[in-house]
């Protein structure tokens, strides 16, 4: 299964950023090869229309679950659409703590 | 001739001086009254009357799902977002959509034809004699006010006098408004917070060669800040409106000042008098 989390950076040290369409990477976790690999979000400054554009880089790399700090109306419908799930992370901690709360099954699911 | 009345922010009684204007104008001559505040129309409410209405389209992509084999390439052309594509259907938010056409012309499958929807309406109504007022109004949720505001003012366009009720703020729906107009009326408060967003609004004015001048609204006689930057700026002052409880009082009513106070006739005759002379001057 294949889970993105937002980050700050490109490393699974860096510390989560919370908002969703405008994180400056997405880290995606495949939870078989247990790495992380991170993508440049190209959409971070652009002017209009970042949540929906950043969602379908997560469809595009077929991912299932979302941990962020939140997520805009428009990209939320279309996560939903997706049927990804959203758990909602404000520890202010990095990618990797976030990921270990979210596998304890700490971390609250977005409706 | 255009006059546009414009302040940098609501509530400074832009709408009141726009109304007003119209309707002493209207007495002499044929004057046409645009609200280009699309967001918030509020002109209407001081000239209560029937109307008629016209939609605004705006172009927007039509999907065949038959043909659509959701390739995705029409999502990544979009620069707004307007499209997403997953593997079984394609979702489309039309409140994000500028109608660029661009996924039209990409789409491999020939799956997206440019239909029309409705983004806001022009409504239009002859409240008084000589009085013709034209509305924009944009739907709720839509980003497209520009659009809107060009309408209202094509359906006014050649018409010898027309008065604008423009938008607040100083972005595009402000510069939309401005642009070739023939004068701008700059109403402000004598306040810091007044100055501030005249000087905002002063500076789109200068940018698009539009002359200016400003009216001082609930003036209680301490305007030195406003006078002070208008004589910096070269812009002249043209009225003062004092701080009254009754002008204040049959505003909040929706009553045109002008028909309820002699003196106000006259005083926004005077004012229109040297808008027009500075107008027509280019001044
Ligand atoms: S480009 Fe055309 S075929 Fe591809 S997903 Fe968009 S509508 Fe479907
Ligand atoms: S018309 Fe332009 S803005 Fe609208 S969906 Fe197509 S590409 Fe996006």
């Amino acid at each position: 299964m294949i889970i993105c989390i937002t980050s700050k950076g490109p490393k699974s040290t860096d510390p989560v950023e919370e908002r969703f369409g405008r994180s400056p990477y997405f880290l995606f976790h495949d939870t078989e090869k247990g790495d992380f690999d991170p993508v440049t979000n190209k959409f971070a400054d652009a002017a209009g229309g970042v949540g929906p554009r950043a969602a379908q880089v997560l469809i595009d790399r077929g991912a299932k679950v979302l941990i962020t700090g939140n997520v805009g109306g428009n990209a939320l419908s279309v996560i939903q659409a997706a049927g990804i799930e959203v758990f909602r992370y404000r520890d202010g901690g990095s990618v990797e703590d976030a990921f270990q709360k979210y596998q304890k099954g700490l971390l609250g699911k977005m409706a | 001739m255009r006059v546009v009345v414009a302040s940098g922010k609501g509530g400074t009684g832009k709408t009141l001086v726009a109304a007003n204007l119209a309707a002493v104008v209207a007495c002499l001559c044929d004057v046409v009254l645009v609200d280009c505040d699309v967001e918030e129309p509020n002109l209407h409410l001081f000239f209560p009357s029937e109307k008629k209405l016209l939609p605004v389209l705006a172009d927007v992509p039509v999907f065949d799902t038959v043909r659509c084999d959701h390739c995705g390439e029409c999502a990544r052309t979009c620069q707004y977002g307007a499209i997403v594509v997953l593997s079984q259907k394609n979702l489309f938010f039309p409140e994000m959509c500028h109608g660029c056409g661009g996924c039209e012309i990409v789409c491999p499958q020939g799956a997206i034809t440019m239909g029309k929807r409705e983004v806001g309406r022009i409504e239009f109504s002859r409240p008084r004699a000589g009085l013709t007022l034209v509305s924009g109004v944009l739907n709720e949720r839509e980003v497209a006010a520009p659009r809107v505001i060009r309408e209202a003012l094509r359906y006014a366009a050649g018409h010898p006098l027309v008065i604008c009720d423009a938008p607040p703020g100083t972005a595009c729906p402000l510069v939309e408004t401005l642009e070739g107009a023939d004068f701008c009326i700059l109403v402000t408060e004598p306040t810091p917070f007044g100055l501030h967003d005249l000087s905002l609004a002063a500076g789109v004015a200068g940018v698009l060669g539009v002359p200016a001048g400003v009216v001082i609204n609930r003036s209680i006689g301490e305007d030195e800040i406003i006078w002070r930057f208008c004589r910096s700026e070269n812009i002249p002052v043209l009225w003062t409106i004092p701080f009254e409880k009754r002008i204040a009082e049959l505003a909040n009513e929706g009553k045109v000042l002008t028909d309820e106070i002699p003196e106000m006739k006259e005083l926004f005759l005077r004012l229109f008098a040297e808008v027009r002379h500075r107008g027509e001057a280019g001044l």
